[in-house]
């Protein structure tokens, strides 16, 4: 039996075989050949049997993912019979007298070199997709089994070092139960594609690949990241039974998926959920969002040579109104630079991102990128409840900069012939702290709040939150934050408008009591603890949290804070 | 020989789903079909010949048909052009 901890990425235990998912040996060795005509049979055959296979997945990819993430499996049979790389290797078989893999491979890397040095990412990214059709062929030419997560038949438990974006696209959540990784986080892509497929997984472990055996039994707890590799029968009966109880919880929670959030003395509050593209909604409702609290716009504008059109824009924005109906939607404009960096957009290296030039202070110099953002927004607002936030807003000049450029745009979509929704909020996020101290006066003239926390901790503390070495000074529960965020509370209620939280802290089990207590009015998550935070706000009194938020507010430490609120809440 | 000429109006230049589709229609016709740009033509049935041009927006490119079917073959690849949104 070995143990391992990794990083719960999604909740769920899973008890299965071990799959490994790695790359095959494709080594070869270059041979003289006396028949070429044989050679040149066997790469058709593999060629084919590939084929029939990319086939296979793509098919599966379109029924559980949508056309969209199919459509690369299109351009991987492309490849695979296109005339410029296939006559080639014949021509080099029958002119060379060698071996049908070493033709394959030459040929293939003559061209992966070709479009690796192309000045262009999207380019570049081609040459992956021919490196692994090239596998995939060399794998039938050498007859070794080339991993096919999308060809899984029975109840496995991936183990891989990392999964890449296709890997996860293709796994079959009928037989994959879950999967773990060697390396990656909470927001790695891996983890991310494992929650909004909601299959349980385990990331980081550091060494899980090298534990971990093919087909021998493999356990993993998605809710505190352990991992246990050949467990016992005491152990497989127990998780057996965590399982139940995860399945059983789950059961309740889904009682409550089309009920309102109301705490026991039935005051609603809201629950809404974090997205970064429109195919997030559909986990939003299954979940019971009641709405859209963070729209992440950056993914419209990352992966890609260009900025994102007007129009592809305009599509993203309106695909998620429209399936949200009447439900509000948070759109951020865009929050790029400091360490979320455009290549296209060239921007200088900066000694220190987090504080440099980034989102709004990027926006409204370089207000050609922005205002493409606005009116897509703007234009796509007749489609249901928009409201827009801006990021990273430090002084009142700044957001009122942002909201005449939003005005004037809307003037001119309106003097062009087009329509715009009249009732829009604006609001900003409350990342700085000195917006969050003087968040009176931003009241005044803002719709709302959303504070983001994993900022607004991070720059309180003066502590990077990517530097291991001060991450014990990330937070949430320090008195210090949290009378910053009652500050921004009590600001946005005494000019009459509403405030919300953004950041992962707004899903915290510990975190969640004292947000009620101080009145937050609105709480976004990820779509997945929606209903386990409806569900314990069932039984959670709005107003008796409120009498202890004087206390609350004077203690010293994040400890006592964290003690205080066990005590409160589990003497009930 | 037929031949037909285009402006590329998608904003992507000539790439993704759109060349693949019009690789894919290519495909079904027995005569020689080559894509012109600047000086260099390749085999419009080739998904990487047509995506090592790098075809930018707004470039001008010819497309040719030679051999038995070639009319039908530039006619289906011109309404390709327009309903993929690639040129005009």
């Amino acid at each position: 039996m070995t143990h391992l901890k990794g990083i719960a990425a999604s909740s769920g235990i899973a008890i299965a075989k071990v799959y490994r998912l790695e790359a095959p040996d494709l080594s070869y060795s270059k041979q003289d050949i006396e028949q070429p005509e044989e050679e040149v049979k066997r790469l058709h055959e593999a060629l084919e049997t590939s084929k029939s296979e990319l086939e296979k997945i793509k098919e599966h990819t379109r029924k559980s993912l949508g056309d969209e993430h199919a459509e690369i499996f299109s351009a991987h049979l492309l490849v695979l019979s296109d005339p410029e790389l296939i006559q080639p290797i014949e021509d080099k078989i029958k002119t060379e007298n060698v071996n049908a893999e070493a033709a394959l491979d030459e040929t293939a890397n003559m061209f992966i070199n070709m479009f690796k040095s192309m000045d262009n990412e999207y380019m570049r990214e081609r040459a992956a997709d021919i490196q692994d059709v090239t596998k995939r062929v060399m794998a039938h030419l050498l007859n070794v089994t080339f991993p096919d997560p999308a060809l899984i038949n029975e109840e496995v438990v991936i183990v891989a070092d990392d999964l890449t974006p296709s890997d996860t696209a293709q796994l079959n959540k009928q037989y994959v139960k879950g999967f773990t990784t060697d390396i990656g986080g909470r927001t790695s892509h891996s983890a991310i594609m494992a929650r909004s497929l909601e299959i349980p997984a385990v990331v980081g472990t550091k060494d899980i690949t090298t534990k971990a055996e093919k087909d021998s039994m493999i356990i993993i707890d998605g809710m505190n990241g352990d991992v246990i590799v050949g467990p016992t029968d005491e152990q497989v009966q127990e998780y057996k039974q965590k399982q139940e109880d995860f399945e059983k919880q789950k059961q309740e929670w889904a009682k409550l998926k089309d009920e309102p959030t109301v705490t026991s003395e039935g005051e609603h509050v809201e629950l809404v959920a974090n997205i970064g593209t429109p195919d997030d909604v559909e986990g939003v409702l299954n979940n019971g969002g009641e709405g859209v609290g963070l729209y992440r716009t950056e993914f419209l504008y990352m992966g890609k040579s260009q900025l994102p059109t007007e129009e592809e824009q305009f599509d993203a924005y309106s695909s998620v109104l429209k399936q949200m109906g009447d439900k509000p939607v948070v759109v951020r404009t865009l929050d790029i630079g400091g360490d979320k960096e455009l290549d296209y957009l060239e921007l200088p290296e900066e000694m220190n991102p987090f504080l440099g030039y980034r989102a709004i202070r990027l926006c409204l110099e370089r207000d050609d990128i922005f205002r493409v953002q606005l009116r897509a927004l703007l234009r796509a607002s007749v489609h249901g409840n928009l409201k827009i936030m801006f990021p990273m807003i430090a002084t009142l000049e700044e957001f009122r900069q942002a909201k005449a450029m939003l005005e004037e745009e809307r003037e001119k979509l309106l003097s062009e012939g087009h329509e715009v929704s009249g009732d829009i909020e604006v609001g900003m996020m409350v990342e700085i702290p000195a917006t969050a101290v003087i968040a009176r006066q931003f009241a005044k003239e803002v719709d709302f709040f959303s504070i983001g926390t994993n900022d607004l901790i991070q720059y309180t503390m003066a502590a990077d939150r990517m530097n291991e070495r001060v991450s014990y000074l990330y937070q949430p529960y320090n008195p210090a934050i949290l009378n910053l965020i009652n500050n921004v509370i009590e600001a946005a209620h005494a000019e009459g408008k509403w405030a919300g939280m953004c950041g992962e802290m707004a899903g915290d089990e510990i975190a969640i009591p004292i947000l009620l207590g101080l009145g937050l009015d609105e709480f976004s998550m990820s779509a997945t603890s929606i209903l386990p935070a409806r569900t314990q706000i069932k039984d959670l009194s709005k107003s008796e949290l409120a009498s202890y938020k004087k206390e609350i507010l004077s203690l010293g430490t994040a400890e006592e804070v964290v003690e205080f609120v066990k005590e409160k809440t589990q003497s009930e | 020989m037929v031949e037909k000429t285009f402006k590329i109006t998608s904003s992507d230049g000539v790439h993704a789903r759109p060349a693949t589709v019009l690789v894919q229609n290519a495909g079904k016709y027995e005569s020689d079909i080559n894509l012109h740009y600047k000086e260099k033509a390749v085999n419009l049935k080739s998904i990487m010949g047509i995506m090592s041009l790098g075809i930018p927006a707004g470039a001008e490119v010819k497309i040719t048909a030679e051999g038995s079917d070639e009319q039908e073959a530039i006619d289906h690849l011109e309404t390709t052009m327009k309903n993929e949104g690639l040129g005009e």
